[in-house]
């Protein structure tokens, strides 16, 4: 924690960044995001375990981008959802300075090579909780699976938390916002909630980095991020693509082979 | 003309029995894999133990996420409209917090301002609202900086504070008359317990008339810019929110059929204020955000002389990027104009 | 007595193969069953999923999906990319509980007319036996007050 304040006070005193992006205390026990902009700001910088916010989310937001070069501390997911960001060349090389974050340990990398190298060394694990929930899903018959969905997005009421929060979901015009033609419905009844969910996953299949953040941004509880993860986790099966190890990709679904298993073709 | 009566513990499940046998249906705060909602319940047991508030708010009582106004059908020469009628039934609200008892009054006075619709107020009509002190508070809340508290009877039709064997009830108004007369055997004399003393403390945060009385000089001041960089846009904080009352008109048509269907919106959102041609006039966040807390607390006051904001820091505790409404308020009310 | 169930199925095929061969099975005076709709689009690269689920939305029984034989497209790997995004899909769709006994993919060349009909008589007879899909229906319309 103290390497890290110390290398963000000189980031900042150097002028190499107009910001650092880390967390503070918010609420009661929450932790959030925050913007040190001046030397002076870096005391309010906390690291610790309820840090789990993808920050990753802010850098390509207008607001954020017109600040200037920005430092961001980066947990594993973040590390994952900034090298999938340059792989969809959202971000360049070098556009933000990347504290890298490892159980405790700082570590400044400066490109997407050194990036990449060091996410080739951790291996990406799902959180046990998702495990057991994606084995009950899996394990369920077809009809509950359908009643569990229908049930969890009773509640969903389109607040779109789960997109915004999202690092991979920066489209500057969201399918979902779109009316010439209206795929979805924008009301929040029940057709609408499940068409939006279905999108959502399908636009996130091959890019999702698991950090989890849509299902914990959800102020009703969906575990939405069930459905990503088991999109990615489908990419990588059929494909052995996995989305945040690497900065220049040819993405699962806009490429081919000629050789793709067709089981399921009549 | 609060008439204080003493509701002991066990009377209840009679009083839910009258209610239901009166035809009216109870929504209570229940638990469901942790999370505290709205549901409809026969007998107090189902009611949620020891709840701070629900996650979402009582507004979709009266103004439901998505409801239907009017449907149609065309034929070759021939449209034919049919006026939705909205299904309102007998509803008593039961164990809500006074804060979002008193949001009800914010909601009317969007919904009877030059028009009287008739979705809502079919639903206002039907409902009864048995509010419930509140003997606890937490980091979001700040009531009593909105000129409500813990205890307030506005919006109730009946107020219950918990004291030691049961619950003082104060019936506030007609409503509330009315289901005294179903059950009157039930409501015992009070014996003046003091509800102050068991209802939550809740420190005042900020000075509300000032921060009112100072908005209109800081529309371009930097604390929004600071506040809302991180706000993600999303329309979290405004659908939680008892008092929000944006909506959105779908049609829902194809060349057969169609629907117009009524759908909660957020000033949060991008889209709220983009218009055809492309310009949008709130078209950073900070404008949206300034725009969330403008509307509460300064053209509220200026339109319906109350506040659009009630305390109850749904929508602090709903937010994914935790923007924390009292906070943001106290450091507004703190900057010199 | 009440009408027997009959399916509507919506098919989504690709000009110069499925259609073509759809063609084909109609000037072949091949007889086949009159429940399937007939979508013409460019190619299968274009039939997004979107499609599919607004067929599902407006009324949809059963859906078939076909194009070119691999190595056979018009614009050389526009099925190629479609493959890919069904298979995609289809897992998304389990995931989610729809019942993907009622979306079948294939691929009907121009000069499989008898294919086509035997294509379309299968899908109809499983899904007629399936029954109405009242489980989408019933969502329709749903969740509104």
């Amino acid at each position: 924690m103290e390497a890290l304040k110390q290398r963000a006070i000189e980031l900042l005193e150097k002028g190499e960044v107009k910001a650092v992006l880390g967390y503070a205390k918010g609420t009661g026990q929450a932790r959030r995001a925050f913007f040190a902009r001046q030397p002076g700001q870096v005391d309010k910088l906390v690291l610790d375990e309820a840090c789990t916010q993808n920050l990753a989310a802010y850098a390509t937001k207008h607001e954020v981008k017109k600040l200037g070069r920005v430092a961001i501390v980066a947990p594993p997911a973040t590390q994952r959802a900034l090298i999938q960001l340059m792989a969809e060349r959202q971000l360049r090389d070098g556009d933000l300075a990347i504290l890298a974050v490892d159980e405790g340990a700082i570590k400044e990398l400066g490109s997407a090579a050194a990036l990449e190298e060091h996410l080739a060394l951790k291996a990406q694990g799902l959180d046990a909780k998702d495990k057991t929930l994606l084995a009950k899903l899996d394990a369920m018959s077809r009809e509950d699976r359908w009643a569990y969905w229908q049930n969890e997005f009773s509640r969903c009421m389109k607040c779109y938390a789960c997109r915004n929060s999202c690092p991979m979901c920066y489209c500057e015009h969201c399918t979902m916002d779109c009316n010439r033609p209206q795929w979805v419905p924008v009301a929040s009844h029940s057709i609408g909630n499940l068409e939006y969910h279905m999108v959502r996953t399908m636009h996130l299949a091959g890019r999702c980095v698991e950090c989890g953040d849509c299902g914990r941004a959800c102020p009703v509880g969906i575990p939405v991020h069930l459905l990503t993860i088991s999109a990615e986790e489908t990419v990588h099966e059929l494909f052995g693509q996995r989305a945040g190890a690497k900065a220049k990709l040819d993405y699962a679904l806009s490429t081919f082979k000629t050789d793709d298993k067709e089981s399921f073709i009549r | 003309m609060a008439n204080t009566y003493q509701l002991s513990r066990e009377s209840l499940t009679s009083l839910f029995g009258a209610l239901r046998k009166d035809g009216r249906r109870i929504l209570a705060p229940v638990e469901s894999d942790g999370r505290i909602g709205l549901g409809e319940v026969e007998a107090p047991a189902q009611v949620a133990g020891d709840y701070l508030q629900t996650i979402m708010s009582a507004k979709e009582v009266a103004f439901p996420k998505v409801e239907r106004l009017l449907s149609y059908t065309i034929t070759p020469g021939q449209v034919d409209l049919k006026d939705a009628e909205p299904k309102a039934a007998p509803t008593v609200l039961f164990g809500v917090r006074p804060c979002e008892a008193k949001a009800f009054g914010a909601l009317d006075a969007v919904f009877n301002w030059d028009y009287r619709d008739k979705f809502f107020n079919a639903r206002l009509e039907k409902l009864a609202v048995i509010g419930l002190s509140c003997t606890k508070a937490d980091e979001a809340c700040f009531c009593t900086s909105v000129g409500g508290g813990p205890a307030d009877t506005a919006g109730s039709d009946i107020l219950l504070t918990p004291v030691a064997d049961g619950y003082l009830a104060e019936v506030l108004t007609e409503k509330g008359t009315a289901i005294l007369n179903l059950a009157s055997d039930l409501f015992k004399p009070g014996n003046g317990v003091d509800k102050v003393a068991v209802a939550a403390k809740v420190e005042a945060a900020f000075d509300q008339p000032a921060l009112t009385a100072k908005l209109p000089g800081m529309f371009d001041s930097e604390v929004w810019v600071d506040q809302s960089l991180r706000c993600i846009g999303c329309g979290a904080c405004a659908f939680v929110c008892p008092t929000c009352v944006c909506f959105d008109i779908q049609e829902e048509a194809d060349p057969k059929q169609g629907e117009r269907l009524r759908c909660w919106d957020s000033c949060g959102f991008h889209m709220f204020t983009l218009h055809a041609s492309g310009h949008n006039p709130r078209e950073v966040q900070s404008a949206r955000w300034r725009q969330r807390i403008y509307h509460k607390f300064s053209y509220y006051p200026q339109r319906y002389d109350q506040l659009g904001c009630v305390g109850c820091g749904k929508c602090t505790r709903a937010c994914p990027v935790d923007m924390n409404l009292k906070e943001h308020l106290t450091e507004a009310a703190g900057v010199t104009a | 007595m009440a009408e027997p169930f009959e399916p509507k199925i919506t098919a989504f095929v690709c000009n110069w193969c499925t259609y073509a061969g759809a063609d084909l099975t109609g000037t072949s005076r091949i007889k086949y069953q009159s429940n399937v709709r007939v979508l013409r689009v460019p190619c299968t690269g274009r039939i997004d999923y979107m499609m599919v689920l607004k067929a599902l939305h407006k009324g949809a029984d059963g859906i078939i999906v076909s194009g070119c034989h691999p190595n056979d497209c018009h614009y050389t790997s526009g099925n190629y990319h479609a493959r890919r995004r069904w298979m995609v899909f289809k897992k998304m769709m389990e995931v989610m509980g729809v019942d993907m006994r009622r979306i079948t993919f294939s691929w009907v060349s121009a000069a499989e007319g008898a294919r086509w009909a035997q294509l379309v008589n299968e899908v109809t007879d499983q899904v007629r036996a399936l029954g109405p899909y009242s489980e989408f229906r019933q969502i329709v319309g749903a969740g509104i007050e």
